[in-house]
């Protein structure tokens, strides 16, 4: 088939193109990427599925209005590169988002094709440009305009910060990137695993960004280190943008959250990702033994899943999701609840957990749980669950993990007391240009959102950018009128 | 890269070293600590920045070899490298005018208390200090300690130096004879912080404890160091790690510090990085 002589109909025809993938019962076994990508010919066969829409309503569900239809026609036409040119045009990190975005809430949801039929696989398009581009080795690093004179620091080394300082970089301005750990990336090096998101790829995102002479320092944390003040007032910094995430995770607030083998999330993963914990003893920090044990991991979102996958991993028997609501109301990705399904793991679905159990030794030995019934829609349109009388059980565990969100740090808050935050300590900005209260210093991604995603980080750090750029744009100007 | 400036024991297993860190160095205060990653495979772990030097720019750390990553600083000389170390971290001690001021170290807790006793006694108070040690070799800081004390004690649980016994009898001691103590800082092994705890609880006199949860990123991210105090959930990286010694739950510190006792074990034993280090020497 010709992407130049197509019909409609035969494009109608064609199904939806399967991305090859490590077989269940494999790929519990390792650490690898689940996904293998789509092949030249797959994606190619994939995008002529795209009727080129005269009203392409798939970019009004994405966040950052990538030109879907205008990617997807280079892809049917042979020419990845250009393809994966188009989509840079408005998303820097596509073999990232490719891989993590929640497309069928997004793009996928508006497809038309998705009406009657499965939508475009826009994001394992994009996903396949992306990683075209790399691993081939012709990727092409954007243009930088000429240096402007000005200084930018940006605050956290997540999606926001990182596509903050791209475009302060392509801008012409000098960016200076800060952050508290020891490894660039945010939640997608010490948050999502390798096998959903390979940190080879990350580390190639970062290598990109070095390039364009963007400075890298770790082991700052600001507001400790430094303040935000001083970096503007004395080390020179015209502006600032905080993308420093959310962190601090939340508890249920039941009994028994505090005994030997109840661990938040993120403990769990930074553990396993960022310290390397599945290769202990060769890397020094341990994780929860989870071979043969039962593990549980109490919520229903991305981070929930990730958890209970890593636990299956690293040998747990059984590896539980208990989850107060039903499978529809998850917030994790769909592809991610069928990978959890395929992989063995159980779901104990309307339950919640009254109280952890634990012997003498206060370590977790099990979770006393309730089943619930979903009752009446509440607000949010939500059915909302109601306990059932005399249905509480007590599932034996090892480990539990708390997988229930994230509050936001209050660092930054603290130290810097003339940035407006709102009652949950996130940061407050004009929504416009992402401006903070205090002059010079903007914020983005999930300090201001809280926990979203990593495509709308992305897209405040992009905007932040733009309006940074503008301001200091301005400001050299009337330094030169007078 | 870290730089060590200089490195020397001060007792069996306990070693001082003076680190180049310029802006951790302008910026800790008292009751601060870093997190420090000695190579690339290794963990983060804690240490509390016992001094500092802002115009040279370093920061004095002194260390107890517990387990692999203690042990294999303290196996490092002067002129090597630390990868990673990041602070200053944690909410500093709340400085005041209390009156007396009782500082009480345990073992290496002496280290982690001398910047805190230091800064009681420059805000004016009269400070008595009370370091114990297992035996009179592993008596560290006894100069330091002297220089920013009103009355400085030393105890040895086998009487090898100084008064035989507990810091808790010392203490209780000078409660029955009559003395006015407005303010108790105690930092050491976890048994010992719940001690003094019990002996100024009775007395209602302030108490604060620096504790030592299991931390691995050190910003409020994890969760890990999280700590029982007042029946609330704190995280004592962001949150402390200074506690009022009267709320804290112990027991749960000492149970959730033991989690990994297998596993350090284990580590410790594997010796995969004691071959690295060999090699670099
Ligand atoms: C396990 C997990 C799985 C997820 N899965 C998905 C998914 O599949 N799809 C999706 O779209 N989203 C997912 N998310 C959400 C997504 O990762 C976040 O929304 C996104 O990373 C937010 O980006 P950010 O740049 O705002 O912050 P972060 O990615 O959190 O990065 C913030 C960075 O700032 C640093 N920092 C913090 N404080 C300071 C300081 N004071 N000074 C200097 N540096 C500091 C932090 O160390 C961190 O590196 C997931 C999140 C988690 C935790
Ligand atoms: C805020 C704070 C300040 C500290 N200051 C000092 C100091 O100035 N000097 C000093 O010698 N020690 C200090 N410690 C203790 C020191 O961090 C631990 O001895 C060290 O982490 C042990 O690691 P290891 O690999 O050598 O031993 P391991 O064999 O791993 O552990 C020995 C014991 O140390 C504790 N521990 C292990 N890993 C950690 C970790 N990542 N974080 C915290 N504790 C851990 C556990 O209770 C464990 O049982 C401090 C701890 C905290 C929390
Ligand atoms: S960035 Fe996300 S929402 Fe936008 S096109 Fe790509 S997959 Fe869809
Ligand atoms: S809505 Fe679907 S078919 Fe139409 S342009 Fe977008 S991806 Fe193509
Ligand atoms: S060490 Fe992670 S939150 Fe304190």
């Amino acid at each position: 088939m010709d992407a130049k002589t197509i019909t409609t109909k035969e494009r109608l025809a064609i199904p939806r193109q399967v991305m090859p993938a490590q077989e269940p019962e494999v790929r519990v076994g390792n650490f690898d990427e689940v996904h293998l990508g789509l092949t030249p010919e797959l994606a190619q066969m994939e995008a002529l599925r795209c009727i080129q829409c005269k009203d392409p309503v798939c970019i009004q569900g994405c966040p950052v209005n990538i030109k879907i239809d205008q990617f997807i026609k280079l892809i049917a036409e042979g020419d990845f590169l250009g393809a994966a040119r188009k989509v840079k045009e408005d998303n820097v990190l596509p073999a990232i988002c490719g891989r993590v975005c929640p497309q069928e809430d997004q793009c996928e949801k508006l497809c038309v094709i998705g009406k009657k039929r499965e939508p475009v696989a826009i994001g394992n398009l994009e996903r396949f440009v992306g990683d075209y581009e790399r691993l081939t080795g012709q990727r092409i690093d954007p243009v930088v305009a000429p240096p402007t004179g000005k200084k930018v620091a940006v605050i956290g080394s997540g999606p926001a910060g990182l596509s903050c300082a791209n475009d302060l970089a392509q801008f012409g301005h000098k960016v200076v990137v800060f952050e508290a750990l020891h490894e660039f990336g945010g939640v997608l090096m010490y948050g999502i695993p390798e096998f959903r998101l390979p940190k080879a790829i990350v580390r190639d995102e970062l290598d990109g960004l070095c390039r364009m002479g963007i400075e890298f320092r770790t082991n700052v944390v600001v507001g400790r280190t430094i303040t935000i003040d001083e970096l503007l007032d004395e080390e020179g910094f015209d502006a600032a943008f905080i993308g420093v995430g959310a962190g601090l995770p939340w508890f249920m607030g039941i009994p028994g959250e505090n005994l030997v083998g109840v661990l938040a999330a993120n403990e769990f993963l930074t553990r396993v990702n960022l310290m390397k914990a599945y290769n202990f003893p060769n890397s020094d920090t341990p994780v929860f033994d989870c071979k043969n044990k039962s593990v549980a991991v109490f919520g229903g979102g991305n981070t929930a899943m990730d958890a209970v996958r890593t636990a299956k991993r690293l040998g747990a028997e059984h590896a539980y999701i208990v989850y107060r609501r039903s499978e529809a109301e998850m917030p994790a990705r769909e592809e991610e609840i069928h990978h959890a399904q395929k992989e063995g793991i159980e779901f104990q679905l309307l339950t919640i957990p009254l109280e952890f159990i634990g012997d003498d030794q206060e370590r977790l030995t099990g979770v006393r749980c309730q089943k619930m019934e979903l009752g009446e829609p509440d607000d949010s349109g939500r059915r909302k669950p109601v306990p059932v009388e005399g249905s509480e059980f007590v599932l034996p565990i090892d480990m539990a993990v708390i997988s229930i969100g994230n509050g936001s740090n209050p660092l930054i808050k603290q130290t810097t007391p003339d940035i407006e935050v709102s009652r949950k300590d996130t940061i407050i900005v004009d929504i416009n240009t992402m401006e903070t209260s205090k002059e010079h210093v903007y914020a983005g991604g999930d300090i201001v959102t809280g926990g979203a995603t990593v495509i709308l980080a992305m897209g405040a750090g992009r905007t932040a950018a733009a309006a940074i750029h503008e301001k200091l744009s301005n400001t050299a100007k009337r330094f030169e009128e007078s | 890269m870290y730089r060590i400036v200089s490195a020397i024991f001060l007792a069996e297993n306990i070693k001082k070293f003076v680190i180049e860190a310029p802006r951790v160095a302008k910026k800790r205060m008292a009751g601060q600590f870093v997190m420090l990653r000695i190579e690339e495979n290794g963990e983060r772990f804690p240490l509390t920045i016992a001094d500092s030097d802002p115009e040279n720019g370093t920061i004095t750390l002194i260390v107890q070899g517990a387990g692999k990553s203690t042990r294999a600083l303290n196996g490092m000389e002067a002129g090597e490298m630390i990868s990673d170390l990041v602070g200053p971290l944690g909410t500093p001690s709340h400085i005041e005018y209390f009156g007396t001021a009782v500082s009480i170290g345990g073992g290496v807790g002496t280290a982690i208390a001398y910047p805190t006793a230091a800064a009681l006694k420059a805000a004016g108070n009269y400070v008595i200090t009370i370091n114990g040690a297992r035996t009179k070799e592993l008596v560290i800081l006894e100069d330091e300690m002297k220089a920013v004390s009103d009355e400085a004690y030393i105890t040895t649980d086998d009487g090898s130096y100084g008064i035989s016994g507990f810091v808790t009898q010392k203490l209780q001691e000078l409660i029955d004879t009559g003395r006015k103590i407005d303010f108790v800082l105690a930092i050491g092994p976890i048994p010992m912080m719940k001690a003094v705890a019990e002996v100024t609880r009775p007395y209602g006199i302030k108490t604060v404890v620096s504790l030592n949860p299991i931390m691995i990123d050190g910003t409020g991210m994890c969760g890990g160091c999280r700590v029982t105090v007042g029946n609330e959930i704190k995280f004592a990286c962001v949150d402390g790690p200074e506690f009022d010694a009267h709320l804290v739950d112990f027991k749960n510190l000492a149970d959730r510090n033991r989690i990994y006792l297998k596993e350090e074990k284990e580590s410790a034993e594997s010796g995969v990085h004691h071959c690295r280090l060999t090699e670099q020497m």
